[in-house]
């Protein structure tokens, strides 16, 4: 059974998301402040419900998908609070929450967590897992910056009022500052991803002693290197940064999904957790 | 103790007459000063702006007609009551605090939600302030009309939206660029809509600012006052791939920016998008640049219909910015219920210690044997017990939980005591 500080994160964060969608409409200041105050908390109470899951299965908790699926909401919230306190932007709170919050319910509720194998233990392990999934909410992060900015591009170039009716949209960030943050965050998870990557390659020969190469997990963990590496490229190309970038942000974020959902679930032999 | 306010607007008399009465600064101090000797006004603040001339003034005899201020008005500016006649409003007490509030929080002004009025209404308030013409009562009063003001702007939307075509344009300039301090912008034109956005980018400290004009004279005017470039018109389309921001707005029956000029730009530029702001009739960007990638093209006609977009946006925070002005009508009536409470209970001290001593005096035969020291313990006894007598009253007049419950003791104590009436004195 998820524990109370479960029920405590799940109030925060609700709270949170009210207050990030209210600040956006009303963009009064101490809405929003008060809407960080709550995520930091969330963060906090996230952060020990997923100390009891490790309790209960004696190894880190992420060693299913849903446990995984929690930490990946617990570090896209707290990439997302260390994107908005460094560019001061809290109007992305009301993207990101919703994606946090499915994120963590379906991480907390639809499984109590399974008692790790000793394969599934160890600090290489635990750093493996831990970065990987750190640079996935980054690309998430940067895949709901991307489709802001798409929207707030599509407005822009319709020329009409008919988008700015909506007072959110004069809150939103600028496009060069969405830009920026999306950049950002592709960095992050750029680093991130080749950290976890050579720790797991590690990890595995020195359980297996030897590195399976043509695993599907490591050749679309390449391809999404590959891709957001073009990404960060082409962003600074004169006939390609801005819309066609974002755009190309956006998609390569599905490849991420495929990654996570299908390859981890149905393809990969070594990296499935069902 | 009334407040008063006599004045005209926008509303209710025309330019000329607005012209006519409006108080230059060295008006302000001489009206001030008449104010008081003519009038017995105790305190006063002069707003005067282009859409309104107003006087605030605080004064003890309530029963003064409007006629001494109205006869006030006319004088001073050489005009006869007749020429005023319909034109000026009269305000007392509650009515005059809610339209000074009114007028800060921008409900009052010409463009609805503007933000210059409360910069105005602060000024106002300092150069009375400085001159020593304010007090307690006017000092509250203002100071809560800027907190209106302020609050107003900070929690509606009514002074949020841009309402020119060409702050809509800067507006959305922001919204590609950010802050636009680190950018640059072009200004094609000299004329009085290029003068308003070159206007906005001085206010928004843009980093490059290059004005290009067929009238070189009218740009280097231009220029000069906010710390522009000029650049000849000949040149401009080898700067193209310099700005963010594009800003049009000369005569001319052709496009004067082709889309190969911006195709051109476009690919020696570093930089990411840019901007257009066609604010010229006829337009004087080619519309084909809407289609090219990395620029956003917005010409009169759609900046127009953003601010009347906003328009209605303005008029639809206008319950949020009357209840933020009642809740601050009801602190400023708290504030002046405490202050008569003062005032109140002073009085019923000076009552009850004039009737002390009488008692004293008709009895002093009775005490004359004593000696004076007890003569003084006597004296200082009834004193104690008067200050006794009152101790209670005033601490709950003090702690009275609300505004109204305090006006209630008052009238209570007014009532018993009678001190609504003369006979005392």
């Amino acid at each position: 059974m998820p524990g109370h500080w479960s029920y405590i994160t799940l109030v925060l964060y609700l709270a949170s998301l009210g207050l990030y969608v209210r600040f956006l409409y009303a963009g009064r200041r101490w809405t929003g402040r008060l809407a960080t105050i709550l995520l930091a908390l969330g963060l906090g109470s996230h952060y020990l419900a997923l100390l009891e899951r490790s309790h209960w299965v004696h190894s880190v908790p992420y060693n299913d998908l849903y446990g995984s699926l929690s930490l990946f909401g617990w570090l896209l919230a707290a990439t997302y609070l260390g994107l908005e306190l460094y560019y001061r932007q809290r109007s992305m709170g009301a993207f990101v929450l919703p994606c946090v919050l499915v994120l963590f319910i379906v991480g907390t509720w639809s499984s109590h967590g399974l008692p790790a194998t000793h394969l599934e233990q160890g600090t290489m392990f635990a750093l493996h897992v831990t970065l990987s999934i750190l640079a996935y909410a980054a690309f998430a992060l940067a895949f709901l910056l991307s489709t802001v900015y798409l929207l707030q591009d599509h407005y822009l170039r319709r020329r009409g009022a008919a988008g700015w009716r909506c007072p959110a949209m004069w809150r939103f960030p600028p496009l060069e500052g969405l830009e920026k943050m999306s950049r950002g965050s592709v960095r992050v998870g750029l680093v991130s991803l080749v950290a976890g990557t050579v720790l797991g390659i590690l990890w595995e020969i020195r359980v297996q002693h030897h590195f399976l190469f043509m695993d599907p997990k490591v050749l679309i963990t390449l391809v999404i290197l590959a891709l957001y590496a073009g990404y960060l490229w082409v962003s600074r190309r004169t006939g390609w940064r801005g819309a066609r970038a974002s755009l190309m942000c956006a998609l390569t974020f599905l490849v991420v999904i495929f990654s996570y959902a299908v390859v981890n679930v149905y393809l990969s032999q070594f990296h499935r957790y069902l | 103790m009334q407040i008063v306010l006599i004045g005209l607007n926008h509303r209710t008399a025309p330019l000329e007459l607005r012209e006519q009465v409006a108080f230059s600064n060295e008006d302000v101090e001489r009206a001030t000063a008449e104010l008081r000797d003519r009038c017995a006004m105790e305190e006063t603040v002069v707003l005067s702006t282009c859409n309104r001339s107003e006087l605030y003034g605080v004064r003890h005899e309530a029963e003064k007609s409007a006629d001494g201020l109205e006869g006030f008005f006319a004088d001073f500016h050489g005009l006869s009551r007749a020429q005023l006649n319909g034109c000026l409003y009269h305000r007392a007490d509650l009515d005059a605090v809610r339209h000074l509030f009114r007028v800060a929080a921008g409900l009052d002004s010409m463009l609805l939600g503007e933000a210059e009025i409360l910069g105005q209404v602060r000024e106002a308030y300092r150069r009375a302030s400085d001159a020593g013409s304010t007090g307690p009562v006017l000092n509250r009063l203002f100071q809560g009309a800027v907190e209106v003001g302020r609050r107003v702007r900070a929690e509606t939307e009514l002074g949020a939206r841009p309402m020119s075509a060409a702050s809509a344009g800067i507006k959305l300039a922001e919204r590609v660029f950010g802050d636009l301090s680190s950018h640059s912008a072009l200004v094609l034109g000299s004329g009085e809509i290029a003068e308003q956005a070159v206007e906005q980018f001085r206010q928004r400290k843009i980093k490059h600012l290059w004005i290009a004009s067929r009238k070189l004279e009218h740009a280097r005017s231009l220029a000069a006052r906010v710390e522009a470039q000029t650049i000849p018109w000949d040149e401009f389309p080898g700067m193209l791939d310099r700005p963010d921001i594009l800003v049009a707005s000369v005569a001319a029956e052709q496009p004067v920016v082709s889309c190969e000029m911006l195709s051109h730009a476009m690919t020696d530029r570093k930089k990411g998008s840019m901007l257009l702001l066609d604010l010229g009739v006829p337009r004087n960007i080619d519309p084909a640049a809407a289609d090219l990638y990395n620029f956003y093209l917005y010409d009169l006609d759609a900046l127009t219909e953003i601010v009347e977009q906003n328009r209605q946006a303005r008029e639809q925070e206008i319950p949020r910015a009357e209840a933020i002005i009642d809740a601050q009508i009801s602190k400023f009536e708290a504030w002046r219920a405490g202050r008569s409470a003062v005032d109140l209970v002073d009085d019923l001290r000076s009552r009850l210690d004039s009737r002390r001593r009488r008692i004293l005096e008709a009895h002093a035969a009775a005490f004359a044997h004593l000696g004076p020291e007890v003569r003084d313990d006597i004296d200082r006894l009834t004193a104690q017990l008067v200050e006794e007598m009152l101790k209670e009253p005033a601490d709950r007049l003090r702690h009275a939980r609300t505004w109204r419950e305090r006006v209630q003791h008052m009238e209570t104590l007014r009532g018993l005591f009678g001190l609504d009436s003369e006979d005392e004195q």
